[in-house]
């Protein structure tokens, strides 16, 4: 056996995918592609209060200013769980950081990427990394709830490519009573305007 | 309003339930006039297709009137329209490239996670068809609420088509084109049909008007025979023929150039892979049964097509890869893209090329439609077709 084999170079698949990530390590990326210009999506994104009714378990986002928001989350049982989050860098058009201020409920950091591609309008990338409440006990409890952040953040990924491409987030719900025993976060679909089809 | 609704393994029911509502700007509310059960929703009664739960809407092949419509519909009050059962945006990437049975944002993004874990990929929403796709209340009802409204139902602008005419354009017809579409037809070419339902009627015909010098049609209702033998197609009765001898002999040996599975999952007939994936279905050791897709990809020619419009949803075993792969065979298949042929067959059916009406066999009141199922189920020879007409059956005349 040659040398070679005892080193292996790192293969071009993001990280987050790799097998020997640590199971209980709380990083997780999501990506999805949507029909329509980065700019656009980043702008939708740089203004938080905008994301209400894409994210799921979120129960309020209040701006402080032009850097700092207060966000509030459903967690398991009903407990609400709070945090003050802090955008760290912005490039226009392009990406979003932003940290869990100290204190936080759920301390939390993550990167929103917006990349061009082409007629396929932009592949929207989440990058998340967070401490469970209670560690891994409370990474098992959120579980239970399909609170998981992983599978939160690719439906608050969907639901943000279904208003920004359809103008409108999905639900099957037949009527409003239906829609509101089935907790569905739909309450403010926005109406954008009219798109090219 | 009322409601045909599913409650588990033949078990149907017309039922009251709470009216729909506009919720979304692009929302159309409807007022059913006619409405079908199709082959496939006898998969739901069977209890094969799974995420249903107990209530769910049924009917997914609707047409009706506008009755209501939300801020960013096109469409006016009163207008008659079909509705197709995949529900599709217009503007996604899928869409761009008519793609429609691949959309995903009229799945709700909460329900996409069941066909992730089943598919790899989230399937799109259809209406009345299980919480995979999406657990939209379906058309077997009075009334029904269609999202995109604005994009998906195709208006029909003359009020002397009858509902009958133009209502397979909402999924049998489009799909049995689809289904001839996808075996890239060439002047003189055999085709096979497996499967004489509505589908693969509309199959038959498609392929003739495509260009297909025979299509030989297999089944073993002599009734359904006899429709296919009606629109020049030759017959199989696999009861009393061995499928791939004839197919063989009848195609001087070479096969045919292409073969339509129009039946799916619920193959019938007493062969032995057939009866051994009834008993692994029944002990949960696999999901579908393959009699067809397996005998489909065994008979056709070399470098042949093999079109797959009938419904699968999960696992067959012995599947004849070696088959596939050594015959070179292409297989197309999917969920049928039915706005992508609105338009073009609803002037084909104007024009009178095509003859849409002719598998109806039963017309039924609304409320009768678990009789409907049952009679559907139960007596596949005389019952093609069931439409369900809201308001009783005096609409129907």
């Amino acid at each position: 056996m040659s040398d070679r084999h005892l080193i292996r170079e790192r293969d071009d698949a993001p990280i987050t995918a790799a097998r020997d990530i640590e199971p209980d390590r709380a990083l997780s990326a999501e990506s999805v592609t949507i029909n329509r210009p980065a700019r656009e999506l980043y702008d939708f994104w740089a203004h938080p209060t905008n994301l209400v009714p894409v994210m799921e378990n979120i129960a309020a986002i209040e701006t402080i200013d032009a850097t700092r928001s207060r966000w509030t989350v459903r967690g398991p049982g009903g407990h609400e769980m709070t945090w003050e989050s802090v955008i760290t860098k912005q490039v226009p058009g392009k990406e979003i950081y932003w940290q869990s201020a100290e204190g936080a409920d759920i301390a939390n950091s993550g990167r929103i990427e917006f990349r061009d591609a082409g007629e396929r309008g932009t592949v929207v990338r989440a990058t998340i990394a967070y401490d469970p409440p209670g560690g891994t006990i409370g990474k098992l409890i959120a579980k239970l709830f399909q609170r998981e952040p992983r599978i939160q953040t690719r439906r608050d990924l969907h639901r943000f490519k279904q208003l920004m491409e359809a103008g409108e987030i999905a639900t099957s719900a037949r009527n409003r009573r239906q829609r509101d025993a089935r907790d569905e976060d739909q309450s403010a679909t926005h109406e954008l305007e009219e798109q090219p089809a | 309003m009322k409601a045909i609704t599913w409650h588990g393994k033949h078990d149907v029911r017309c039922e009251t339930v709470d009216d729909p509502e506009i919720l979304n700007p692009r929302d159309a509310f409807l007022r059913v006039t006619s409405t079908a059960i199709c082959g496939s929703d006898l998969h739901l009664y069977d209890g094969y297709v799974p995420a249903m739960k107990p209530g769910d809407v049924l009917g997914h092949e609707f047409m009706g009137v506008v009755e209501e419509v939300g801020s960013a519909s096109t469409l006016k009050k009163g207008q008659r329209v079909v509705v197709p059962f995949p529900i599709a945006c217009g503007r996604c990437y899928h869409c761009g490239k008519h793609q429609y049975s691949a959309c995903e944002n009229g799945n709700p993004a909460d329900k996409q996670d069941i066909g992730r874990e089943a598919y790899g990929e989230p399937v799109a929403g259809i209406f009345g068809y299980s919480h995979l796709t999406g657990g939209y209340s379906g058309g077997q009802a009075e009334y029904v609420r269609v999202p995109f409204s604005d994009f998906g139902p195709l208006v029909i602008p003359d009020d002397s088509i009858e509902d009958d005419k133009v209502l397979f354009l909402t999924d049998v017809l489009p799909t049995g084109w689809m289904a001839a579409e996808n075996c890239n037809i060439q002047p003189g070419d055999t085709v096979a049909v497996w499967g004489c339902g509505p589908v693969g009627l509309f199959a038959v015909q498609s392929a003739f008007l495509m260009g297909a010098e025979r299509v030989i049609a297999i089944d073993h209702f002599p009734h359904r025979l006899e429709l296919a033998r009606k629109f020049g197609a030759e017959t199989i009765d696999f009861e009393q023929t061995k499928v791939y001898e004839a197919l063989q002999d009848m195609t001087g040996g070479i096969g045919p150039d292409a073969s339509i599975d129009c039946v799916g999952l619920e193959a019938h007939g007493a062969f032995a892979d057939n009866i051994l994936d009834q008993i692994k279905v029944s002990t949960f050791l696999g999901t579908d049964r393959g009699h067809v897709i397996r005998q489909a990809i065994v008979a056709t020619r070399k470098g042949g097509h093999v079109s797959m419009p009938g419904v699968y949803g999960g696992f067959i075993d012995k599947f004849p890869i070696g088959a596939l792969m050594e015959k070179g065979i292409t297989l197309k298949t999917g969920q049928t893209h039915v706005q992508r042929y609105l338009q073009p067959l609803y002037t084909a059916i104007a024009e009178g090329k095509i003859d849409s009406t002719f598998l109806i066999s039963h017309r039924m009141g609304l409320e009768d439609g678990p009789e409907g199922y049952q009679k559907f189920h139960d007596d596949q020879d005389s019952y093609t077709k069931i439409v369900l007409k809201t308001g009783g059956l005096k609409a129907a005349a």
